[in-house]
């Protein structure tokens, strides 16, 4: 029995080696799917700042209305603002992909499964990683996706950010902290130097619900997921029990 | 050794318990499969409520609106069509009391509807299922009777309904043409498809 | 009449029945007076998981059906429907892909205990071969249900596949071309696929499930000692060593099914993507033809085929690389069918045979685990050489299983099952 343990947990092995590769941006989120205010934050954020551009083509009004608590009259007025759009649509856009195309170069994409197909580290930093950069056609350049396209929609919030030489507490390659601070010397660090509505701490609060936001309409159903997974669980457990009482009482005929 | 010292309580009951968490199992199982033959949020969506602007319909006149695939009728009642349709009553009509319930409970009355003026019907034949002619002047030709009052045809085997949607006698269509859910939002705007709010 | 000797029913409506078809002769012979070894161990429960999620991916996958839409404008799109609009859609495709991944975690334990205790051996090599056509099958059932979401990883999975049609010489470009149905993978592909995944290949697959289990229950069930229960029997006829498979195995193996169904729900509802390995990320994007994903990998358990494919980066006997890969490929899944033969062993189960049998199985079990991780992995020079080992050590555990079986010292078998 002992070898065919050792058997299985070599079978097993791949499991531990399919982790998930971590993609490499610098900040972190985890979404909070049980935070309705943050969601409801980050939906008027979307329909204000991202939605002119970016649809939610599989993500109805109504059903984020209902997800994230928001009564329909306060959608209807303060969430749709195409005359084109009723509560039961989904989040489309107003704007004709060929304009799209001829603007920006490529169409802005929908971003309903964004969150799932970059990840919410992708997005939450990308949205805190737009910087000054005068060479580039908007005026801005992103540490996360060089050459970006999209102008900073968020700089009213956020203020001007530059890339600027100064100390920072995240760790430099080839470089040891310095003995009295700790910190170390970088050309790479984002810093505010016009400030925007929003003080930084703010601003990144916005950026979290703004990413949980995405974060839910990737995949509404988690939620839930999430609340029915203990029933089910526990109910298979307890027939698991009972099965196994059976089992028992069966076997005394065998051994 | 089948039977050596088998406590065959404690094994009939262990059966029947793992029989009935099973089959609770397999119910709970059935669930997602049944409820996923609902309508969807897209038939819903499809099937939402419709707004209709009656501020043009003129007295006499019809408008059509289309709910959930079918044609929603609005017709605006003169006085006289009221008078006639009230006139209407069990010698002629089959069912002019409404009774078979082929409208909301708050639609009542031998108008069946909210305001006297406004009639709103689903313009399908209870027969089967053609959509009726709109024939409101009194004695109009092809209705099939002379004295005819003013109300709907239905071409297809010969059905008649008053103004009100009430079915006549001795027509194949069993009942009353269906009244669909609606509210007035305001004098101009019907909403067809949800229930007037409950105070 | 038939057989008078057939076990029917003394009255009642099962007698009514038993005149007219077998059933209580069927259970009998199946379930009630089927005698299964008492000795099996864990390893033994996953056939009869492999029949549970057979009937899962089906319940699932006709509930898919009702709302996929089978087009290349409408695919993507519908899935998100039913994930989204649907009531419950959600559930039902996610215990449907889950479902793919838990299939092949089975088949692939199912296999493995196969070969730790030679239930591929005499007389149970049809078992074996029906078995392997079942995996085969299952692996272009999985493949063409891949395409089906027309997602970026969808397409350019299939993309690839396809592709290896193309490295047969002379004929391979037309056979590709045929097998897409167009010049490109378009909706014309996406619909044949439908076709063969929802309707042909299941059911041949529940076909040769039968045949399989007919197969089995025919020669008797093997055990974890590869020894015949069969040759030692009381007075009635019924083995010594054997249990009937119903109530003992019944009961045992719904202990085995809640546990299995308590990981799959774990999976199901809170690790549905499997860590990017049973939904990978590039599928969240609608199928692009004009734009491949940085990286293609195909779902991990087609993994260790695809990095015996890659391994090969030299020609030989005058056929370029591409075709040889896509023969070695091939040749993994073939010689599997020939293993009833490449056994020379006197003994059955990994318990009796010598040390070079058990060393072989370890390194074959390792190497096939690092085929599979390198099959995700994109290639370095260093992950092709360890790949060209681990399929060199592949090849070996079947070509040289002749030799060595044949060579080592086994042990005693003992006469009665053990433990």
């Amino acid at each position: 029995m002992k070898k065919q343990l050792i058997a299985l947990l070599f079978a097993l092995v791949p499991m531990a080696a399919f982790a998930a590769p971590a993609a490499d941006v610098p900040h972190s989120m985890t979404p909070d799917l049980r935070n309705q205010e943050s969601l409801q934050r980050g939906m008027q954020l979307y329909v204000n700042y991202c939605m002119g551009c970016h649809s939610l083509e599989h993500q109805r009004f109504a059903r984020a209305a209902d997800d994230l608590g928001i009564p329909q009259d306060l959608v209807e007025e303060n969430l749709i603002f195409s005359s084109d759009l009723a509560f039961n649509d989904q989040m489309h856009i107003a704007m004709d992909r060929g304009d799209a195309e001829s603007w920006f170069g490529a169409p802005p994409p929908d971003l309903t499964l964004h969150g799932r197909l970059r990840g919410t580290d992708w997005i939450y930093s990308y949205l805190l990683g737009f910087y000054r950069d005068p060479s580039r056609p908007t005026g801005v350049n992103n540490t996360v996706f060089d050459l970006v396209a999209m102008p900073n929609v968020l700089e009213p919030l956020q203020g001007v950010q530059e890339m600027v030489c100064s100390e920072t507490d995240q760790p430099v390659a080839g470089q040891s902290p310095d003995p009295l601070s700790g910190k170390y010397q970088s050309c790479d660090v984002l810093q505010v130097t016009q400030p925007g509505a929003m003080e930084p701490a703010e601003f990144e609060e916005a950026v979290y619900d703004l990413t949980n936001f995405l974060a839910y309409v990737g995949e509404p159903s988690k939620l839930q997921a999430q609340t029915l997974a203990p029933k089910v669980l526990i109910f298979i457990f307890i027939f698991g029990v009972i099965a196994y009482l059976l089992k028992r009482e069966y076997w005394r005929d065998v051994h | 050794m089948a039977d050596n010292g088998v406590n065959k309580g404690r094994r009939r009951f262990l059966v029947g318990a793992t029989s009935v968490v099973g089959a609770v199992g397999a119910v709970g199982v059935a669930v997602p499969f049944v409820a996923s033959w609902q309508p969807s949020a897209k038939a819903r969506a499809a099937g939402a409520p419709v707004q209709a602007d009656i501020s043009k319909l003129e007295p006499g006149q019809r408008m059509t609106v289309e709910w959930r695939g079918r044609p929603i009728w609005i017709i605006n009642r003169t006085p006289e069509m009221i008078e006639r349709t009230e006139a209407l009553g069990a010698d002629s009509l089959a069912d002019p009391e409404s009774e078979v319930p082929q409208q909301p409970a708050y639609i009542q009355g031998g108008l069946r509807s909210i305001r006297p003026e406004i009639g709103v019907l689903i313009g399908i034949c209870t027969h089967l299922g053609c959509s009726p002619l709109y024939r409101p002047e009194p004695d109009a030709e092809g209705v099939g009777v002379s004295n005819w009052p003013g109300g709907f045809f239905c071409p297809c085997h010969g059905s008649r309904f008053d103004l009100a949607g009430r079915v006549f006698s001795n027509v194949p269509a069993p009942t009353n043409l269906e009244v669909p859910p609606y509210r007035f939002e305001g004098d101009d705007i019907i909403v067809v498809g949800e229930d007037e709010e409950s105070a | 009449m038939a057989n008078p000797n057939k076990a029917k029913a003394e009255s009642g409506i099962m007698r009514w029945v038993d005149d007219r078809f077998p059933a209580t002769q069927m259970m009998q012979d199946h379930l009630t007076k089927y005698y299964a070894p008492k000795n099996f161990n864990f390893f033994y429960i996953f056939g009869v998981l492999a029949l549970l999620v057979l009937v899962n991916q089906i319940l699932t996958g006709v509930w898919l059906t009702m709302s996929f839409n089978p087009s290349a404008e409408g695919a993507f799109a519908s899935v998100e429907y039913i994930m989204r609009d649907v009531e419950w859609g959600w559930l039902i495709r996610y215990m449907h892909t889950t479902g793919a991944s838990a299939f092949f975690v089975v088949i692939y334990l199912h296999m493995f205990r196969g070969l730790l205790y030679g239930s591929y051996r005499a007389p149970r090599e049809l078992v074996w071969i029906f078995g392997m056509t079942i995996y085969l099958l299952l692996m272009a059932e999985a493949f063409m249900g891949y395409l089906l979401p027309w997602g970026q990883m969808s397409y350019w999975g299939a993309q690839v596949i396809i592709s290896l049609f193309s490295a047969i010489p002379g004929i391979g470009p037309d056979l590709a071309q045929w097998v897409r149905g167009d010049f490109l993978i378009s909706g014309i592909t996406l619909n044949r696929f439908f076709a063969l995944h929802v309707v042909a290949l299941p059911i041949v697959i529940l076909a040769l499930v039968v045949l399989h289990i007919i197969a089995l229950h025919e020669v008797g069930s093997n055990n974890p000692d590869g020894i015949d229960i069969k040759q030692k029997k009381d007075e009635t006829g019924k083995p010594l060593d054997g249990i009937a498979f119903h109530p003992y195995y019944t009961v045992k193996d719904l202990v085995g099914i809640a546990i299995f169904l308590f990981v799959f729900s774990v999976v199901v509802f809170y690790f549905p993507e499997g860590g990017g390995y049973f939904i990978e990320r590039p599928n969240f994007e609608p199928a692009n033809p004009l734009k491949t994903p940085d990286h293609i990998a195909p779902v991990w358990y087609f993994t260790p085929f695809y990095a015996i494919l890659r391994a090969i980066t030299f020609s030989f006997f005058g056929l370029d690389a591409k075709f040889l890969g896509v023969l070695f490929m091939g040749a993994a899944i073939a010689v599997l069918f020939v293993l009833p033969w490449l056994d020379r062993s006197p003994v059955r189960s990994m318990r009796y045979k010598g040390w070079m049998s058990k060393v072989m199985l370890l390194l074959f079990c390792i190497s096939f685990v690092i085929l599979g991780v390198l099959g995700v992995l994109p290639s370095t020079t260093g992950r092709t050489i360890l790949a060209q080992v681990c399929t060199a050590i592949y090849f070996a555990f079947f070509l040289l299983m002749p030799i060595y079986t044949k060579l080592e010292k086994t042990k005693p078998v003992p006469e009665r099952v053990t433990g």
